[in-house]
């Protein structure tokens, strides 16, 4: 990892004179997740970090840059919303220079802090081999089972590689092998009767404190101060603490990213509930890749299904009755 | 006039304005008895429909719905079912996830002049829903239940 951590910075440094900014990771006030990093001048350039605490996914930052010159460093699944952003136009190719890396797993900062216990001391390096992950705590290295610290979306990573790219850097690889992962959220739900599955949403929903933070994390939700969460007219979910008004925004964000989402995982990652609200997203995605053979971010230049149509659909039954 | 014994449920239909709303006109122009549980929203195009609509009545407190419009190519504006038909499949995969049976939503095409198809469409219907029975309720009900007890409270001091 140190050799492609010095090969970021010399292609970074290499092309920062071209671009208005840079967009990478610095080390955080947490010690278990790294914080954003917006490089204009050559100085910042040695503050990058990159190791499995990179979580955060930097392109949702692009579509309010637009018109700037912006390098951005990019994991497997960070690119594949970046190729979405490129799909719908709201970035435009020629003004992103994309760094991409080979992931070797994100961390669930709220996971590893549970199963670490007490930071105190602080955490020097954390690192992903084979199918564990290393933790060096004050010099002691603690190593610990992957499903029990990586972020989920890791468990069925789809490709860890940054596809699209500019510049390439280190090897490419494969996605961290997870191995004994716990049953999904919707593999739960699956084995519930359905008023079950309304009163699991309930529960979840009544922890809901309605900040939105899973929308403003997500690189797709663009809509800014016309969400329609709160629209006035139509007036789609009211003001009250109910658990229904806060599942009627999941369900906004849901069918708002049908056919969009890249199961990026940062609506969750930035839930302060831990909610499991990309269930629902990885359920309409499955539906979608059945009905449409489609996966999101995988192509430049295919349309998002709900985009367009076909006369005669494949997949579609007419109802007979 | 209910074909179907015992309590009402609550269905919406979203119909389109050129066909299938056309169609249910047809069939009460015919006298055919249908069942009465149903009640219509009129839309331009299936292709104005939002999915949240359809999740919209279901929080609300909705038992069924129904979205009908123009069969493929006939929609007035060329293209809105098409659109609507895409959605609308997508919106299936939500329903049942959040808890919503996916027999109390169907979608389908009902044209101006099948007036005896739409009689045996909204009966098929309503037969399913009542199968299925009334949508449960959230544990905490609805806010509007919230409001009435606060108000039964406030009354009683
Ligand atoms: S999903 Fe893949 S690319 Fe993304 S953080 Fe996990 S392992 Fe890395
Ligand atoms: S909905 Fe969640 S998983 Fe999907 S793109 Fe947005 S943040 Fe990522
Ligand atoms: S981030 Fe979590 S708590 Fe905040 S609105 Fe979204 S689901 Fe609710």
């Amino acid at each position: 990892m140190a050799s492609s951590i010095d090969d970021l910075k010399t292609e970074i440094k290499k092309a920062l004179p071209g671009l208005d900014m840079v967009i990478a990771w610095a080390a955080g006030p947490d010690p278990l997740s790294h914080t954003p990093l917006f490089i204009t001048e050559e100085a910042d350039v040695e503050r990058i970090e990159w190791d499995p605490r990179c979580s955060q996914n930097l392109a949702g930052y692009l579509p309010g840059l637009r018109g700037k010159k912006v390098g951005i460093v990019v994991k497997g699944c960070d690119a594949r919303s970046l190729v979405e952003l490129l799909q719908e136009k709201l970035i435009d190719r020629e003004d992103v220079t994309i760094f991409g890396l080979h992931c070797t797993g994100a961390v669930d900062a709220r996971a590893a802090r549970k199963a670490l216990g007490s930071l105190r001391g602080g955490l020097e390096s954390v690192s992903v081999n084979g199918g564990t992950a290393s933790f060096s705590m004050s010099g002691e290295p603690r190593t610990l089972p992957l499903a029990e610290v990586l972020q989920k979306k890791c468990f069925t990573c789809t490709g860890a590689d940054a596809e699209v790219c500019d510049h390439f850097i280190g090897e490419h690889g494969e996605p961290p092998r997870v191995t004994e992962t716990p049953a999904t959220t919707l593999e739960e739900l699956e084995a519930m009767s359905m008023e079950e599955r309304l009163h699991f949403w309930e529960d979840q929903m009544s922890r809901c404190i309605r900040c939105y933070a899973c929308r403003s994390a997500c690189p797709l939700c663009v809509c800014q101060d016309h969400c329609a969460a709160q629209s006035r007219e139509p007036h789609w979910v009211d003001q009250t603490d109910h658990p229904r008004e806060k599942l009627m925004f999941q369900a906004i964000h849901a069918l708002h990213t049908a056919g969009r989402c890249t199961e990026c995982g940062e609506c969750e990652r930035a839930c302060p509930m831990g909610l499991p609200i990309m269930t629902l997203k990885q359920a309409l995605n499955r539906s979608i890749q059945d009905l449409f053979d489609y996966r999101a971010g995988t192509d430049p230049d295919q349309a998002p299904p709900l985009f367009e149509f076909r006369e005669e659909e494949k997949n579609i039954k007419e109802r007979e009755w | 006039m209910s074909v179907n014994e015992g309590k009402e449920l609550r269905i919406i239909g979203f119909l389109c304005n050129w066909c299938s709303y056309a169609g249910a006109d047809t069939a009460g122009v015919g006298r055919f008895a249908q069942p009465t549980d149903l009640r219509i929203v009129r839309l331009p195009c299936t292709g104005r429909i939002n999915p949240l609509f359809i999740v919209r009545a279901f929080m609300n407190g909705a038992d069924g719905v129904l979205v009908s419009g123009c069969h493929p190519r006939d929609c007035h504006y060329s293209e809105g079912n098409f659109y609507a038909r895409r959605r609308l499949e997508v919106l299936k995969a939500l329903l049942p996830v959040i808890g919503v049976d996916p027999g109390r939503f169907e979608y389908t095409w009902v044209s101006a002049s099948e007036g005896q198809r739409w009689r045996s469409v909204v009966t098929s219907f309503t037969e399913q829903v009542h199968a299925l029975g009334p949508m449960p309720g959230f544990k905490s009900g609805t806010s509007l239940d919230m409001c009435l007890c606060h108000m039964d409270q406030t009354q009683a001091l």
